[in-house]
């Protein structure tokens, strides 16, 4: 029997004066990714923009289930985005997009 | 019971007020329930009221602490005796051997910090390892250089770290991992920064000890030393007066 795939959802608030379209914001987080686990790495994580909120500054992004933390280091790890200083900071991560909305 | 989160190094510019309550309430923003500002040696009581105002009105428990960048271990020796009982944490910046070796033995230091990203700078090795293990000191790794350096300079900082690391943890060391952030997009969460210590090597339930339980203990521990009713550890003063 085929194996489940599990996955993980990370609803992120990014950080910055300026607004960003859903290209750009990607385009930081696949660098930062490449830049700290190559190639390889980054293919494990399974990496996919759900949902990108750019005025609210928001996003959702699905990830494998065993890559939470190098994403999360990855992301950690961006300073910048399109050349304008920024942060992403991890909100919340569950196992399902409606997980997400529930506050606790 | 809800894991408090300590960050030990934050650098707004203390001219700058509002600059320094925006990285406060941010940091409680962040998650942090304990935040340690380093101040100037000559810094006015005043001033430091102000902060642990500011402080208390983001929710935030505020530790006095002072960098010390000695040149020679002389220095350090005359600083430590001059301002161990004036604050709350003291972290020496070793940027010589002398000064390293100094500091790792003398029990008045709190933290080592290797603020150099050369790797000729940074002086953790076996012999610093076993002297701090015989005091009280604890390694502190600042985040910022992480995050500010690109590159092969980047990746050699990091193969400097995980070495410094493993040392640490064979030592038994307690290793502190902060931010050293001097503006807010440089500020982490505590999860964060745990994430970014994998990148060194450091496994997940001792980088998240780092960014709460090291720090929360050498502040806990100095706090009793510097309150009037210490005697030595563990005794102090209950009760005075005539029916004693």
């Amino acid at each position: 029997m085929l194996k489940k795939i599990k996955r993980r959802y990370l609803a992120l608030k990014i950080d910055s004066k300026e607004a960003f379209s859903s290209k750009e914001f990607m385009d930081a987080v696949w660098d930062a990714l490449l830049k700290l686990y190559g190639e390889y790495g980054t293919s494990r994580s399974g990496l996919k923009l759900i949902d990108h909120d750019a005025e609210e500054r928001l996003a959702v992004l699905r990830i494998a289930h065993g890559e939470v933390e190098a994403v999360r280091a990855a992301l950690a790890s961006v300073t910048k985005i399109q050349d304008k200083p920024a942060a992403i900071h991890v909100l919340k991560v569950s196992g399902t997009i409606r997980g997400l909305c529930i506050r606790k | 019971m809800k894991r408090v989160f300590a960050e030990t190094h934050l650098c707004p510019n203390l001219k700058d007020v509002e600059q320094t309550a925006r990285m406060i309430r941010k940091a409680s923003e962040l998650e942090y329930r304990l935040i340690a500002i380093p101040l100037p040696q000559d810094f006015d009581r005043d001033k430091t009221q102000k902060l642990q105002s500011i402080c208390k009105e983001a929710n935030v428990d505020f530790v006095s602490r002072v960098d010390l960048k000695p040149k020679t271990p002389r220095d350090l020796v005359n600083s430590l005796r001059k301002l161990r009982r004036r604050f709350e944490i003291i972290s020496v910046m070793c940027e010589s051997k002398h000064v390293a070796r100094q500091a790792a033995k003398d029990h008045r230091v709190d933290l080592l910090n290797f603020p150099s990203a050369d790797f000729r700078k940074r002086f953790f090795d076996k012999a610093e390892a076993e002297l701090a293990s015989k005091s009280l000191a604890s390694l502190e790794i600042d985040i910022r250089l992480l995050l500010t350096l690109e590159g092969p300079a980047r990746i050699r900082l990091l193969s400097m770290l995980r070495k410094e690391a493993t040392i640490a943890q064979g030592f038994r060391i307690p290793i502190i991992i902060s931010s050293g952030a001097k503006e807010e997009l440089l500020m982490r969460k505590p999860r964060e920064m745990a994430a970014l210590a994998s990148l060194f090597d450091m496994n997940k339930a001792s980088a998240i000890e780092a960014v709460s339980k090291n720090p929360l203990a050498i502040v806990k521990r100095n706090r009793e030393k510097l309150s009037p009713s210490f005697v030595a550890p563990g005794i102090r003063i209950i009760r005075e007066g005539k029916d004693c």
